[in-house]
């Protein structure tokens, strides 16, 4: 270990003097995360952190820029020509990292990719229903019915090259549910203003600047260093002796020692994500639990006793150290449909859930297994024996099994689960990305993607379709506070709390902090 | 019983423990922790495995004597309000079974495949030698995701017994190999020697050669590997629970709590992981000085 971190400060030592020979004002930053990106393939994993790195590498159609505001990624200009008509326009002269010339057929390429098999990101290509080259810069997408947020829902699905993925055998996605790895996990072929030079996995990941960048770089960085440091306390550590200069998360316990030390401030804010839990609504019996011929979870009396046994205030105090808001919908008020006036989650009652419990059969609770990462969300494992202890307050047996990410989602993501946890950030800070892949019923185009326990509910999967293309913000509106009022009433999941952003950082970067917690380093400025 | 102890005393062996007092300190430690964790029910004061009696309101406490502390709590609290004190006894007991029993099941088919090994030579010798290669090249954890996945496949709904199964089997299967290698090496000495080839001369089965001849011979060294290894398995088993292969956390043993807890040393809550680590320091050092004490006392040479 020691071995292993002088070798690497021997490294980022030598890096480091030979980016300062090239040039004074570039600057290498090294980062560390809780966990690695699983891969570098950006159509694989619909996860944050993924994202985070690989939106360094590849770029999507439409993007958002420093204010967080919508604005041209490699489409210049995009226009509703007919209700479900759209004009795209795409950016002229972008060439990929490998030099190859951007085109439509990339864009048609990646569409397909995004929506085939193996594809995590189905739910932002499964409106359309064909693409009409025009050119080849020009493209009309034609949805299924009229989508007036298209664009919001194009900054979620990355364009990769076509003629790369031909080459590199890599034309569909890396499928982390079947464990199916390709080129693309590995290495990368964007648009983006960082090219990976070196990959290995769980260690670390180098990214050096691309000179051939169409776009303005406000940032200093030449290179970027990422690694995973999985151990709160050693991440902790590796920002307080100055061996990374930016990490997230900073752990919950450490705030305070990071904002009382001279050369370090933290970053806080209210970050995009909602943890909640799920359980299993779809099986007649489920897969982990001693009750046998029959699914508890269908019963809505069981899923509001288990929301009402949860303390969720306490866990704010104790585990989060105040550092989450406690949540009623399943997207924070900073998302669009977000109604103001159900605010109020189903108050704490041990009582009255063990009451409902006895009414749905369960005087004496039973027995299910709870799934829970250990390494992905601000004290996950923590909240899960929190929960587990709340929940046998009412009888309620928990065999927990917390486990590291990369086993922990090809699992749950297969539905290998009969309760668990999980984060969603609206990405597109619309609820319909909420609705959509969260609240309707499984089907086919992303539809229920996340929705791992098959929640369904006819009437919302009605008002989802609905609040697609409906273009009255008002009605819009009406629509998306029905069906999170509908959803809440069913307890479809149990929404927790939203988690706050705690970035850690040196006083000599100078960075540009998204809610979605995407870290882009053409932001960053080192001093 | 007085008189079995009385004879133990008297013999070579206890001779020895009485005049080492550093075995006799040793033996002490071992024995009460040995001790509070089989009667771990009785001696904690409280159940810290039994979710419906964790007060959250109540977590990371510290310990009674500073500023804070409750007198309920004697070492403090950790992260989900347990009593230190009562999930240090009861820790020390899922990591004392599965340190003990996984070295135990390791001795066992790593001293008799290694006394096969050198005492037979030939084919089988190379036979077992390759497979302790190929045993080497894989980590431990390795081989309890395997384990763990087939068990999981097997027993869906199996829970805990099933995960301290995976432990102890995927601990010993990686960790025999080790006193297979040391018991080949000192058989393969042992074998020439003259007292050997007397047994042999005089008709003694071969079997018999091995076990009441060489065996005795070679223990040596393994008792000193086995004494080292209980606290390498304690470790390797805080690992494979926090990769959500061994015991839940919510029944944490003495590796995971001081795992968890070292989360917490840099905001000052100290005692989530001082206390655990003091424990598997205990059982770790006074193990080892009693395999120490007792491998000069076995040795002829000495006398």
């Amino acid at each position: 270990m020691r071995h292993l971190t002088l070798r690497r400060s021997l490294t980022a030592l030598a890096v480091l003097s030979a980016v300062t020979t090239l040039s004074a004002q570039a600057a290498t930053l090294k980062v560390a995360n809780q966990g690695d990106a699983l891969s570098m393939d950006p159509h694989s994993l619909n996860e944050t952190l993924q994202i985070s790195v690989t939106s360094n590498v590849y770029e999507p159609l439409v993007t958002r820029g420093k204010d967080y505001k919508l604005t041209g990624g490699l489409a210049t200009s995009w226009k509703q020509s007919a209700p479900t008509v759209w004009r795209f326009n795409l950016r002229k002269g972008v060439t990929f990292h490998d030099g190859k010339p951007f085109t439509a057929d990339d864009v048609i390429f990646s569409y397909e990719r995004a929506g085939g098999d193996g594809s995590d990101m189905k739910s932002y290509v499964g409106q359309i229903k064909e693409i009409k080259k025009i050119d080849d810069h020009t493209l009309d997408f034609v949805t299924k019915a009229p989508f007036p947020i298209l664009p919001e829902l194009f900054t979620g699905w990355m364009i990769m090259s076509k003629k790369w993925c031909e080459e590199n055998q890599a034309t569909a996605p890396v499928d982390r549910r079947k464990g199916i790895e390709n080129a693309a996990s590995f290495r990368a072929n964007g648009t983006g203003p960082y090219r990976v030079r070196e990959r290995q996995p769980g260690v670390r990941t180098s990214f050096v600047r691309n000179g051939n960048y169409w776009g303005k770089v406000d940032g200093n960085v030449d290179e970027v260093i990422f690694t995973p440091i999985g151990n709160d306390s050693t991440r902790i550590a590796a920002l307080l002796s100055g061996e990374v200069d930016v990490m997230d998360p900073i752990p919950v316990q450490d705030v305070e020692r990071v904002k009382a030390n001279a050369n370090l401030k933290v970053m806080q804010a209210p970050e995009l994500r909602v943890i909640f839990l799920g359980m299993d609504q779809k099986r007649d019996e489920l897969l982990f639990s001693n009750v046998k011929g029959k699914n508890p979870f269908k019963d809505v009396r069981v899923r509001k006793a288990f929301y009402q046994a949860i303390d969720i205030e306490t866990i704010k105090s104790r585990v989060m150290r105040g550092a989450s808001a406690p949540i009623a919908q399943m997207y924070p008020p900073q998302v669009r449909g977000f109604a103001p006036d159900l605010t109020q989650r189903l108050p704490y009652d041990v009582e009255a859930a063990k009451k409902l419990l006895t009414e749905a059969g369960y005087p004496n609770g039973f027995e299910v297994k709870m799934n829970c990462p250990n390494d992905r969300y601000v004290n996950d494992a923590e909240i899960c024996q929190a929960v587990a202890a709340n929940l046998a307050k009412v009888g309620v047996k928990i065999n927990l099994e917390a486990e590291t990410k990369g086993t922990y989602f090809p699992k749950i993501l297969r539905r290998d689960t009969s309760f668990y946890m999980l984060g969603w950030t609206a990405s597109t800070v619309d609820a319909h990305n909420v609705l959509y892949p969260i609240f309707s019923t499984p089907g086919d185009g992303g539809r229920g993607q996340f929705n791992l326990g098959a929640y369904s509910n006819a009437k919302v999967d009605e008002l989802t379709n609905a609040v697609g293309s409906e273009t009255d913000d008002k009605k819009r509106n009406a629509m998306i506070r029905e069906a999170a009022k509908i959803h809440m009433d069913d307890v479809g999941h149990i929404p927790l709390h939203q988690q706050a952003l705690l970035w850690g950082m040196k006083k000599n970067v100078d960075l540009v902090q998204w809610p979605d917690n995407i870290m882009h380093w053409k932001y960053i400025s080192v001093k | 019983m007085t008189t079995a102890l009385q004879r133990w005393l008297h013999s070579d062996v206890g001779y020895s423990f009485r005049t080492s007092p550093t075995a006799m300190v040793a033996a002490l430690i071992a024995f009460i922790c040995i001790f509070s964790s089989v009667f771990a029910g009785w001696v904690s004061p409280t159940d810290p495995f039994d979710l419906a009696k964790l007060e959250l309101s109540d977590a990371r406490l510290p310990p009674a004597w500073l500023e804070g502390g409750v007198g309920k709590y004697l070492l403090g609290t950790d992260d989900q309000g347990r009593d230190i004190l009562s999930a240090l006894i009861y820790g020390a007991r899922i990591s004392l079974v599965v340190g003990v029993a996984s070295v135990i099941l390791s001795v066992l088919v790593g001293v008799s495949l290694g006394l096969l090994a050198g005492f037979r030579g030939g084919w089988l010798d190379t036979l077992l030698m390759r497979l302790c290669d190929v045993m080497l090249s894989f980590p431990p954890i390795l081989v309890a995701l395997l384990i763990s996945g087939v068990g999981r496949a097997l027993f869906p709904n199996a829970h805990e017994g099933l995960a301290f199964g995976v432990l102890i089997v995927s601990i010993s299967l990686t960790g025999w190999v080790q006193y297979a290698r040391t018991v080949r090496g000192t058989t393969l000495v042992e074998r020439h020697k003259e007292y050997v080839q007397a047994a042999r001369v005089t008709g003694v089965a071969p079997l018999r050669i091995m076990v009441r001849h060489v065996l005795p011979n070679v223990l040596g060294p393994v008792l000193v590997l086995a004494t080292i290894q209980v606290a390498t398995a304690i470790i390797t088993e805080a690992t494979l629970s926090f990769l959500g292969v061994g015991v839940p956390p919510t029944s944490p043993s003495l590796g995971t709590l001081i795992r968890v807890g070292n989360d917490y040393l840099f905001s000052g809550e100290w005692w989530i992981t001082i206390f655990p680590g003091l424990m598997l320091v205990l059982i770790a050092l006074s193990v080892n000085l009693l395999g120490d004490w007792l491998r000069d006392a076995l040795n002829p040479r000495l006398r």
